[in-house]
Order: structure tokens, then C-alpha cells, then sequence
């Protein structure tokens, strides 16, 4: 945009260079439209398939061509998902884990990441080079170990296994510690001055002024909770304790053929998503940008 | 005259040091909550992984030391040979395209343009939906007899369309192109963030001195973007190292071998033949990868990476 003003600029007084100028932008604008479309159809299709499917009988799911709006759409798939399988506890299951994660990792980060910005003690920086180091550790490469731990704790098949195991993640601190370490020191400083605590400075000062990271976290903690698949894979095994995507996992191996079922259920388990993500979605991209960039 | 001494004389140094030592406390009992978690449930397992590879270890009997048998024995298994040449693959592919991708699509969305926002939520979508909702429509899309995609090429001439995921040769470049699709929203936005931050009096100077478009992408933009770039690729290495759910629900690892990779063979050597040790000796191997690339980066870094 910039740079464009600027040739415009130069273009100023001679007629004809602003009129290829202008038909340059008018075309360059043009081809950036049609990739851009072309690209959003790319990837939001398969979601408009889902949907469309999901309203289907089985044996039109896969006529072609692709009739988008079903002419006698069947809702009633989205009532007998409900019943086929136990979609409700599962979905109460991944709620539950998601709230008890989500608060847990937001409280422990953000009192690690306090110190870890603005206190100074012996072994800071080799305790965080830690916790950096664990962040570009591949999970996968201590599952195991994790499992046999956990088997022995007696932990294996409950929720408590996942809790533990997520609710401490080394990615929340260093998220809320970049973003710490931005907030200026004159605050905390004269509130020191005025007798607060470390506590108080933290409660009162920097959580407020936290708001948008502790938004980034607790969406980020949302979302990989609810989408976690592999956790609940190696760790659930009753059906009464399962997750949604597990939950949806059995109900594709179950009833591989029940297309539209499968793709109405596959909907349902994206609805929280998708009702945070279009709500919070400028957390998303801030999040991504600081975690991303400072780091 | 020792530092002891001085505080047992009462001197000022005592309150400094006692208040010191208070201000180390509070602290730490500021970090404590999270260490703990930490450190008992990653910190502890990842030492212990590196000891397990050293065992033997059926979950059931007592363990016992292997020396080097786990590490002998990866150069006896075939399937450990095709997953560490699929990880490779995989990881060949998905990290250049990957970022060729986020790149292209952060550049169109730098501009004014009508509808950006909405734009931006729709590449980013895919990546916050769930792999299992996800590799089950692409699985369907994809059907090699019934998937629309295969009916349109049928359509549009093409007499013998890929049989995608149920195919040898076709299965890993399907995940690939999975993989691109749902992760390129996501390094999309670092990359727009890094966009945003160029100084517009670059880009003005370039103009004043005649620079064409091209020129200014070339000599201004791409260096300008080296420390994302640099970021990018480190993230999405590890990231492609560690693939797993994808392929796990996508394929299975299957047909056959063709989309078995590292953490597949892992997973399947603890999680189905209870064979820990060897299952942890391949988990090193990973990790030694991902190591050496991530260092081998880093070296790399002075040479192309730009930090004004």
C-alpha cells in the first residue's frame, strides 16, 4: 500500500503513467481476488461438503454432481447421532477436562511466568532454558515413559491422567512471559514502593493488564484440549470416561458406511470450535503473533 | 574477616541478605506450582526415556538392561528403515511447501483489500478444526470410487484417477497435501505479522531509486522476513518430525508400510507389541534428528538470517 502511494506519487503530471499505473492495479487487484477466493474455496469446501452431507441420506452423500443444498434435507441425522452412540458423555467428558486444563495451566503459567519475568533468583535462566528446551522436545519422544508412570500412579483410564499431564505445559509460560516482560516496570515498581507484595502486584497489577494473553492462552488450552486426540487414545479406555474425538473416532469405525451420520457428528464436534474461534479469533492471531515473533 | 562474621556482628549486610533470600522464596514459590507438574510429569519422562531405550521392557516382567541391543536391532527391522525414509519424505515435502504456501497467502493478504479479515479466518479455520473431523471429510473427498474429487477427474477426462489414500504410492502425497492445507493458516499469521512490521520508508526509498516490484520483494521483503522465516522453519521441522495424529487417523500408517513414519513405528512398538525399550530406542532417534536439524539450523542462522 505504501509503496504504491508512492509511485502514484511519481506518476503525478504525466497522464498517461498514472493510467497504466491505475490498469496495473486494477489487474494486479483483480488476479489478488481470484487467488484469494480460489484459496478460501480450497479450504473451506471440505467444511461445506460436511455440512452439506451431514443433511443427507447415505446413498446421496456421494452423488455427483455434488447437489450442495439436499433437497429434502435430513435433519433428523443430527438427532440420531445422539443416540447411536454416547455423544452427550463425551461431550461432557472433553468439557470437563477442558474447563479443569484450561484453569489449571492459566493459574500455574501465569504465577511461573511472573516470576520468570519480573523476579530475580539463582537459576532463572537455566530453569527457563528448560522449559524452553521441553517446548522443542517432541511430546512423542517421553509418551511412553509418561504412560508407565502413569500406569504405576494407578492413573491410566482416568480423567486425572490428562489433567496431569496437560495441565502444566511449559508453552503457557513462556507465552505469558513474553508478554510480561512487555508490561513496564513503573507500576509494579511504585506499588512495591507503597508496601504491596509480590502477590498483590500480581493479582492486582499484572493480571489485569494481562487480559489479552490470558484470552490467548486460555484459547489455545480450549482448542488443544477439545481437538486432543492422542492423549485420550493412549490413556481412556472405558467408555463412560472417552472425549469427543475418540468418541467420534469409534463412531467412524463403528458405522463406516453411515456416511451422513458420520459427517453430522464430525459437525457437532466442531461447533465449540468454531463458535470460539469466530468470537475470540483476534486472540488467535495476536497469540500467534507474540508467542511467535518475540520468541 | 569472613562474610559470617559480619552478620553475626549485626552489620546492614544481614537485613540486605535476609531480604534477599526472602525475595529468592517468594519467587520460587511463584515458579513452584507449575515446576512441580513440570518437572514430575515431562521433565522426569523425558530422562527416563533415554534410560528405557537402554532396557528391555515388556510392561508385564522385570526390566532388564539391553546395552545396545534396541540400537542394534533398528538396523534389522525393515519397517523401522521405511518409516525413517517416510518421515523424510514427509518432512521434505510439507516443510518448503508449507512455508511457500503461508508465504504466497500472507503476501496477497498485505494489501488493502476488501474482506481481509474474513479472508484470513477462513485460511486460518483449518487449523483449529479437530484432525479426527478432518481426516474423515478428506478420507470421504478423497474416496478413490466414490470421492467427488475422483468423479470430477472422471469427468474431466482423466481415465485413471489416483486412488489416494488407499493407494501405495498416492497415500503419503495425499497426507501431505492434508498437512499443507490444515497447517499453512497458522504460519500464514506469522508471517503477515512479520509483513506488517516492515518500515513503509524502505519500501519508499526503493521506490525513489527506481526499484520494480520484483526488486522490492527480492532485496527488501524476503530479507526483511529471514528472522520469521528462520522461525517458520524451525517450528515446522520439529512439527513435521513429530507427525503423528494426522496420519494415525488419515491412513493408519498403511497401505501397508507406505505412510508408516517414526512416531507411528514408536507408538505401534509400545502401544501394541509392549516392546518399550525398542520403542523408546526409535523415540531417541527421533530426537537425535530433530537435535542435529535444529543445530544445524541454528549454525546455519548467520549466514541468510537478517536482524536489523
Amino acid at each position: 500500500m505504501r509503496s504504491l502511494s508512492v509511485e502514484a506519487g511519481r506518476g503525478e503530471g504525466k497522464a498517461q503513467g498514472r493510467f497504466s499505473y491505475r490498469l496495473k492495479l486494477g489487474v494486479g487487484k483483480t488476479i489478488t481476488y481470484v487467488l484469494l477466493i480460489a484459496m478460501s474455496a480450497v479450504m473451506i469446501l471440505p467444511f461445506l461438503w460436511m455440512l452439506s452431507a451431514s443433511l443427507k441420506l447415505d446413498r446421496e452423500v456421494f452423488r455427483f454432481p455434488i447437489e450442495w443444498i439436499p433437497a429434502n434435507p435430513q435433519w433428523d441425522n443430527y438427532v440420531r447421532i445422539w443416540t447411536r452412540i454416547p455423544f452427550l458423555t463425551f461431550f461432557f467428558n472433553t468439557a470437563k477436562l477442558t474447563v479443569i486444563i484450561t484453569f489449571l495451566q492459566l493459574a500455574t503459567s501465569s504465577f511461573a511466568a511472573y516470576a520468570f519475568a519480573k523476579l530475580q533468583f539463582r537459576g532463572r535462566d537455566t530453569l527457563f532454558l528448560a522449559y524452553i528446551a521441553s517446548i522443542a522436545i517432541p511430546w512423542q519422544v517421553y509418551m511412553v515413559p509418561q504412560f508407565i508412570m502413569m500406569r504405576r500412579l494407578d492413573l491410566v483410564d482416568t480423567h486425572l491422567s490428562l489433567i496431569l499431564l496437560q495441565a502444566f505445559s511449559a508453552f503457557g509460560v513462556f507465552l505469558l512471559r513474553q508478554f510480561f516482560i512487555s508490561i513496564p516496570n513503573d507500576l509494579s515498581d511504585a506499588a512495591r514502593i507503597d508496601g504491596m507484595s509480590e502477590y498483590g502486584i500480581y493479582f492486582r497489577i499484572m493480571l489485569p493488564l494481562s487480559k489479552p494473553a490470558l484470552a490467548t492462552l486460555t484459547i489455545f488450552t480450549f482448542v488443544s484440549v477439545w481437538n486432543d486426540f492422542m492423549g485420550p487414545l493412549i490413556y481412556l479406555n472405558s467408555e463412560s470416561k472417552k472425549t469427543i474425538q475418540l468418541g467420534l473416532r469409534m463412531f467412524i469405525q463403528q458405522y463406516s458406511a453411515d456416511y451422513a451420520l458420520i459427517m453430522a457428528a464430525s459437525l457437532v464436534s466442531l461447533i465449540p470450535v468454531i463458535i470460539l474461534f469466530l468470537s475470540f479469533q483476534r486472540f488467535f492471531v495476536e497469540g500467534i503473533a507474540t508467542s511467535g515473533i518475540k520468541g | 574477616m569472613s562474610s559470617a562474621q559480619v552478620s553475626k556482628q549485626g552489620s546492614p549486610f544481614a537485613g540486605i541478605r535476609w531480604n534477599k533470600l526472602k525475595q529468592e522464596l517468594i519467587a520460587y514459590s511463584f515458579i513452584l506450582p507449575n515446576f512441580l507438574g513440570f518437572a514430575i510429569f515431562t521433565l522426569v519422562p523425558m530422562v527416563f526415556s533415554l534410560v528405557l531405550a537402554f532396557m528391555h521392557w515388556d510392561g508385564a516382567n522385570a526390566i532388564t538392561w539391553a546395552g545396545l541391543d534396541n540400537f542394534a536391532r533398528l538396523f534389522r527391522d525393515e519397517t523401522f528403515r521405511i518409516a525413517l525414509f517416510n518421515t523424510f519424505y514427509y518432512v521434505a515435502f510439507t516443510v518448503p511447501l508449507t512455508m511457500a504456501a503461508s508465504l504466497g497467502l500472507a503476501l496477497l493478504l498485505n494489501q488493502p483489500l476488501r474482506g481481509r479479515n474474513a479472508f484470513r479466518t477462513v485460511f486460518f479455520f483449518p487449523y483449529v478444526a479437530s484432525l479426527v473431523a478432518v481426516a474423515v471429510v478428506w478420507n470421504m473427498i478423497f474416496h478413490p470410487a466414490m470421492g467427488p474429487i475422483n468423479q470430477l477427474l472422471i469427468w474431466l477426462g482423466v481415465e485413471d484417477p489416483p486412488r489416494w489414500t488407499a493407494s501405495v504410492e498416492w497415500a503419503m502425497p495425499t497426507v501431505i497435501m492434508a498437512s499443507i492445507w490444515k497447517g499453512m493458516g497458522y504460519y500464514m499469521v506469522l508471517y503477515l505479522a512479520a509483513l506488517q512490521g516492515i518500515p513503509a520508508y524502505l519500501y519508499e526509498a526503493a521506490a525513489i531509486d527506481g526499484a520494480s516490484s520484483w526488486q522490492r520483494f527480492r532485496y527488501i521483503t524476503l530479507p526483511m522476513l529471514t528472522p520469521t522465516t528462520f522461525f517458520v522453519s524451525i517450528m515446522l521441522t520439529i512439527a513435521s518430525f513429530k507427525v503423528f495424529d494426522l496420519i494415525l487417523v488419515m491412513t493408519g500408517g498403511g497401505p501397508g508400510r507406505a505412510t508408516n513414519v517414526l512416531v507411528i513405528h514408536t507408538y505401534n512398538m509400545a502401544f501394541r507389541e509392549f516392546r518399550y525399550g525398542y520403542s523408546s530406542a526409535i523415540a531417541m532417534v527421533l530426537f537425535v534428528i530433530v537435535l542435529v536439524i535444529t543445530i544445524v539450523q541454528f549454525r546455519m542462522e548467520r549466514r541468510w538470517v537478517n536482524y536489523m
